[in-house]
């Protein structure tokens, strides 16, 4: 029986975490790497996704551009509906909650969800505190516009780091800030000298240990995604080429004219997106991509929450 | 663990061979840091044109399954790749890759190269709450670390194929003539101990000789 193992016994649900919780998890993100991690509102779209080669998806109630649309206190979805796309798929299921809620993020431990997305898409709870995601035994991942966000939310316990991006819109220019910002700090954090880190640390408020390991590795500690605005093959191919190790899409795949057509597109530029030709043919045809709004056009920038 | 585990000459047992990593979707890079380490040049294949470049070796990384064997077909790489495995080139499969490997697919999921007789469950230890880590002995190996993420299990092994660890009584490694399928994560650990014995499987005498000396000290299965 596998359950009988020792370290099984470790990680039943709403047992205290140990240490090796987290290299787990981070492990799961790295096992999404050079994948598309699609948003996902019913079973069916569930469906969709993974035949359309997505390495997870995102159980949400509505996906951002509607979130946007609709206005209002946006909260976690409806557990019901995220075990409805959980028995629908086989791949990993993400599920989002509030920014400090972390009741919500205990509902979502309970009901076994593979990844929880502390997400800025959603109304946050909490203007000033995360949640203390070292409490928990599932992964998170949070949305980071620079270096010091991305490394106070690993110092909290996130196992993985997306750009915030500028979720809903189809625009991608935010997404392509963060990236840039990101890798540009941490090349300066490898190009300072070792007494300059303490320094360095102070200005990004984040932890000495974690600036120590940029500057050493020339890399974040955990799995850096693309994520706000990609909308097609060439918008993916264009993040991955910039850095990152995968791509979550929103509102890009279900709110264009041809859902499964699109996410395959998406997919294999992922795979492949240093292949122009490639990306050209997979440009192809795709029908009509979703609206957009550029972000001169917006009201909430989604980004700006949580610091 | 800090200290790498490494046996004699562990730095050059790859020397002079490429390995041929698959690199659709998973985690291709940590199995090329590993190789490229004991001495191996790795190339990344991503199309039909890669997987048409000369290679000695061929690893299936982890991942997830599903889009790895729709990539496969998708990018022109799934009958070229067949045909080496056919012809006995050393294939490692680890997680998704053993899944890829496998004859039968348990509970679903499409079906990979089909080259390796036996049966898997995919995501045999639930979601990723069941993911653990654990140290086992490994073709007579001891203490071998292990990590198993949304793994899968070996439920059936067809005749001829060797079990090489279990876990609790269940199998999660395999070899099956120059096919190597592990259910954990030997990327991920620093142990190099089990992408050596890879490095051994369908090689020179010399390199015979590990496997040879492990199959005496078996005692597992």
């Amino acid at each position: 029986m596998p359950n009988s193992h020792p370290a099984f016994k470790t990680v039943v649900p709403n047992e205290q975490p140990t240490e090796g919780r987290s290299v787990l998890n981070r492990a799961l993100a790295q096992m999404l790497k050079g994948g598309v991690i699609m948003d996902v509102t019913t079973p069916e779209q569930a469906r969709i996704a993974e035949e359309a080669g997505a390495c997870a998806v995102m159980a949400l109630e509505r996906i951002p551009a509607d979130i946007r649309a609709a206005g209002g206190v946006s909260r976690m979805s409806d557990p019901a509906m995220i075990k409805g796309i959980q028995a629908a798929v086989s791949i990993p299921v993400m599920a989002k909650c509030r920014i400090g809620h972390f009741v919500e993020a205990q509902v979502l431990q309970a009901v076994e969800i593979d990844y929880i997305d502390e997400s800025e898409v959603l109304s946050p709870a909490d203007d000033t505190y995360h949640i203390d995601k070292t409490a928990f035994a599932v992964p998170f991942v949070c949305g980071a516009r620079d270096l010091g966000e991305a490394l106070r939310r690993i110092a909290e316990g996130a196992s993985m780091i997306r750009t915030k991006g500028e979720p809903g819109t189809g625009d991608v220019v935010q997404a392509v800030r963060h990236m840039r910002m990101m890798n540009a700090q941490i090349g300066k954090v490898v190009s300072l000298r070792e007494d300059e880190l303490f320094e360095e640390a102070k200005q990004l408020q984040v932890p000495y240990d974690f600036v120590r390991f940029v500057h050493d590795e020339g890399r974040l500690p955990v799995v850096n995604f693309a994520a706000g605005g990609v909308a097609t093959p060439a918008d993916a191919a264009l993040m991955m080429q910039l850095g990152a190790e995968g791509v979550f899409v929103g509102s890009g795949i279900f709110k264009s004219g041809d859902p499964a057509k699109r996410a395959q597109a998406i997919v294999k530029a992922v795979a492949n997106f240093e292949d122009a030709g490639m990306i050209a043919a997979l440009s192809e045809d795709l029908g009509e991509a979703m609206v957009g709004i550029n972000e001169q056009e917006i009201d909430i920038l989604m980004a700006e929450r949580g610091r | 663990m800090n200290q790498t585990v490494r046996t004699d000459g562990a730095a050059s047992c790859g020397q002079g061979q490429t390995v041929g990593v698959l690199a659709v979707q998973g985690a291709f890079v940590e199995h090329e840091r590993r190789f490229e380490r004991l001495g191996c040049r790795c190339i990344e294949l991503r199309q039909a044109s890669d997987a048409a470049k000369p290679f000695d070796r061929l690893v299936l990384p982890g991942g997830e399954s599903t889009v790895q064997i729709k990539l496969l077909h998708e990018l022109g790489m799934f009958e070229p790749l067949l045909e080496r495995i056919a012809a006995g080139m050393p294939v490692l499969g680890t997680c998704a890759g053993l899944i890829l490997l496998a004859a039968r697919v348990g509970n679903g999921g499409a079906g990979g190269f089909g080259t390796l007789p036996v049966a898997v469950r995919r995501n045999a230890y639930g979601r990723q709450l069941g993911s653990f880590h654990a140290s086992a002995a490994f073709a007579g190996l001891e203490h071998v670390p292990m990590t198993f993420i949304r793994a899968p299990l070996v439920v059936e092994a067809g005749e001829g194929v060797d079990v090489l660890a279990r876990i609790d009584g269940s199998i999660v490694a395999v070899r099956y003539g120059n096919q190597l399928g592990v259910a954990f994560h030997p990327e991920l650990d620093d142990d190099d101990r089990v992408l050596e014995a890879f490095l051994a499987m369908g090689g020179a005498e010399s390199a015979r000789a590990f496997w040879k000396s492990a199959e005496a000290v078996r005692s597992i299965g």
